[in-house]
């Protein structure tokens, strides 16, 4: 693709549409951007052209044809109610957003290239799920309710628009828990909390992708022009235990069947929203395969899962990390030993039955 | 009675019978009468003061072992190290209001050493050293698992250092064939299933760790993966869901893959019908093994069988429970928790010869009648071995 093209980016009055709406004018081989929000951003949206529109309504299609836009970035579907109001609210937004904003490309000629970043929530979490989603594998329990839903009601949608426009490349990125110190999310204002609740007997394994990185494979993937579903999300995985410990986080062991009602306490003084997708993810956790993203799309993240949870860590207020100096200061006395992981486990692995 | 042997009379100068706090009667007889209670008084006066320095004392001599680890603490702040001396420091400050400052840096370090030379023998600096980075690493989070949420540290020196002693000193295994099982690439193992609970596959973990340094990787019903604290230990201990997708990948990722086909219908059966293999689920694990080209091994276990004998099931409670049955056997809701102590049994584990896959063509996952033909020859295997393993046997238990 060369130069004069124009992208519209739908969502922009949240942080993370914001910030990819900014670097994506300056790219180079990107004319003009077009962001679109029923709000205006709260911050600075540099050379974007601001168009006050909601997607739920038929006037977005006049935006894509007035506009001339060639590629389409979808980015309002959204997790957290918080902003938007009550859970219906939230509901319309997604879907009904989602309808609106297809059918307008559907009708678009000029249009090449739609992008939807979707979430890994679409693969739901149960304790029947195979450990690493491919994205030709179903979620085990089709989602009832909430935001999964939403989130496979939006795939369906696209994908019905991807068999109606084959010309249209349509890029499907099921994006794994995005963190960073700027995330505001479900998951991010969770970790947030001051004395953190789990799940009792259950260690989830876990999945992030920088927010840096989220913004590089949407940029990525509106440049490179590859069609198909794709999981994002950092490498290696980390259980909730080890996150927890990682962070110095103080935590305390719920049962299972209180988790849904603290959640509900925690949503009424508005600290944190445990809802049921965010608690099956906090029982059974997930975990998603990325050789498509690696082979496919062409895409590699900057940031492991481990090295964004520590970067989103180190903008928590530090714990005390009292056992770690207690034990550190022992172990200054003592002869420093070589890391003696691989060779301890090749000791301790001996031969004799 | 020796001649020579003489047998004193008295107590040796010792107060005599009794609590040794009182003298004895005949003690009190040689005393002057009248002096009597006022001795009494002038006793009793020097008891607090003893008691007083043996409470100084004896923390020294019984809490050193106990509290040895936070000694290390105070001597960085007495011998000039070079650390975090301000933070020790003032732990030691607050230490030192304490009941303990009586006792010398010195001694605390003595104990210490000792206490470690103890424990981890002559070489104990190194093997400390290492034992506190390895703690460190457990406190900090800085381990890694893999995809299936596999710990290997922690299965390595936890786990299964926990099982060993279970597999060489009660069940006393004795594991035949180890050279069938490959040393590095995929491979999957299949074995009989029994015992009520499935001990007889964290016995195979342990037993094929010892012998070939492999883990082990199970498979395991959806059951374990919803119960608490269950499910989150299997996983950390290398296990996964038993679905075609997680044993494809496993294998396909090279892994020592373990699976009991006969799951429930094995472990669950009564003890009547001891050592007959049940149906071999619907070969799910055959079509895996062919889809990635690696070679079943057939493991046959005798001896889990006799560890619960399950005499009996209350089906309600366990519809009511969501379990597949709630065992009763001749000891367990008998004698309470005792009753879950496994018996002795002795254990022979043998692996097969390895049956190749990777000869097949292409479709032949997709074919049921070679599935099924297969799955039909392993369990055969399985079968024949068990039987000839317990005719070798002596007795169960021996």
């Amino acid at each position: 693709m060369g130069a004069g093209r124009t992208v519209l980016v739908t969502g922009v009055s949240r942080d993370l549409g914001r910030t990819l709406a900014r670097t994506l004018a300056t790219d180079p081989g990107i004319d003009r951007v077009v962001g679109v929000d029923v709000v205006p951003p709260r911050g600075d949206l540099g050379d974007v052209t601001f168009v006050r529109a909601d997607i739920r309504n038929p006037i977005i299609a006049k935006v894509i044809a007035k506009e001339d836009v060639d590629t389409v970035v979808h980015m309002s579907v959204i997790a957290t109610p918080g902003s938007a109001g009550a859970r219906g609210t939230m509901k319309e937004l997604n879907v009904i957003g989602t309808m609106q904003l297809l059918a307008a490309c559907q009708k678009a000629e000029g249009l090449r290239t739609l992008v939807v970043k979707s979430s890994t929530t679409a693969y739901g979490a149960s304790s029947r799920d195979p450990a690493m989603f491919t994205e030709d594998m179903q979620p085990r329990r089709p989602a009832r309710t909430g935001y999964a839903k939403d989130v496979a009601e939006v795939e369906q949608y696209v994908r019905g628009f991807a068999r109606r426009r084959p010309d249209v490349t349509t890029t499907l990125l099921r994006c794994a828990n995005v963190i960073g110190p700027r995330v505001e999310s479900p998951l991010a204002s969770y970790f947030r909390l001051p004395v953190i609740p789990t799940v009792l007997g259950f260690d989830p394994r876990l999945q992030f992708l920088h927010e840096t990185d989220l913004n590089r494979v949407l940029r990525h993937a509106v440049r490179e022009d590859v069609g198909g579903t794709f999981n994002v999300a950092g490498d290696g995985l980390l259980m909730l235990s080890q996150a927890l410990r990682r962070a110095d986080r103080p935590n305390i062991a719920v049962p299972g069947v209180a988790f849904g009602g603290l959640g509900s306490v925690l949503k009424s003084v508005r600290r944190a929203d445990l809802s049921p997708e965010l608690v099956a993810f906090l029982t059974y956790g997930r975990g998603v395969d990325t050789t498509r993203m690696r082979n496919e799309l062409g895409f590699e993240p900057h940031y492991t899962t481990a090295s964004a949870f520590a970067e989103f860590a180190a903008s928590l207020p530090p714990g005390s990390r009292r056992t770690e100096r207690l034990l550190g200061s022992l172990a200054e006395r003592l002869p420093a030993v070589e890391d003696d992981r691989p060779t301890q486990l090749a000791l301790a692995g001996g031969t004799d039955g | 009675m020796a001649d020579a042997e003489i047998i004193p009379i008295g107590t040796r100068g010792q107060p005599g019978r009794g609590t040794g706090k009182r003298p004895s009667a005949a003690a009190r007889g040689l005393a002057p009468k009248g002096s009597t209670p006022p001795r009494k008084a002038p006793a009793k006066k020097p008891a607090p003061a003893e008691q007083g320095a043996a409470d100084q004392e004896r923390p020294a001599v019984e809490d050193a072992p106990v509290v040895a680890s936070p000694s290390l603490l105070d001597p960085p702040s007495d011998v000039p190290v070079a650390g975090p001396a301000a933070t020790s420091g003032t732990r030691a400050e607050e230490r030192g209001a304490g009941p303990l400052a009586g006792i010398p840096v010195g001694d605390w370090l003595a104990a210490f050493q000792h206490a470690s030379k103890e424990l981890f023998g002559e070489q104990w600096e190194p093997q400390l050293a290492r034992f506190l980075a390895f703690l460190r690493r457990r406190v900090t989070g800085d381990y890694t698992v893999d995809e299936y949420g596999f710990d290997a540290e922690v299965t390595e020196r936890f786990f299964m250092a926990a099982l060993r002693p279970v597999a060489q000193k009660w069940f006393r295994i004795e594991v035949r064939g180890v050279e069938n099982i490959p040393a590095e690439g995929g491979a999957l193992v299949v074995s009989n299933h029994s015992g009520t609970i499935p001990v007889d596959g964290l016995m195979t973990m342990v037993s094929i760790h010892d012998h070939t340094g492999r883990f082990l990787r199970p498979l395991g019903a959806d059951l374990v993966f919803r119960l608490p604290v269950v499910g989150a230990v299997a996983r950390k201990g290398g296990a996964t869901l038993a679905c075609s997708e997680d044993a494809e990948r496993m294998l396909r990722g090279g892994e020592l893959v373990g699976v009991w086909p006969e799951g429930f219908k094995g472990i669950g059966k009564p003890f009547s019908e001891r050592y007959k293999l049940q149906r071999f689920g619907r070969g799910g694990f055959v079509s895996a093994a062919l889809r990635t080209g690696v070679p079943i091994v057939p493991l046959s276990v005798v001896g889990a069988e006799e560890i619960y004998p399950l005499v009996g099931n209350i089906p309600s409670l366990a519809r009511l429970l969501g379990v597949p049955y709630i065992p009763i056997t001749p000891l367990f809701p008998l004698l309470g928790p005792l009753g879950l102590v496994p018996l002795p049994s002795k254990w022979l584990l043998e692996f097969g010869e390895p049956i190749r896959t990777d000869e097949y063509d292409d479709g032949a996952a997709d074919d049921p009648m070679l599935v099924f033909n297969v799955t039909d020859q392993v369990r055969e295997t399985i079968q024949q071995t068990l039987y000839s393993l317990l005719m070798q046997r002596e007795s169960v238990f021996r």
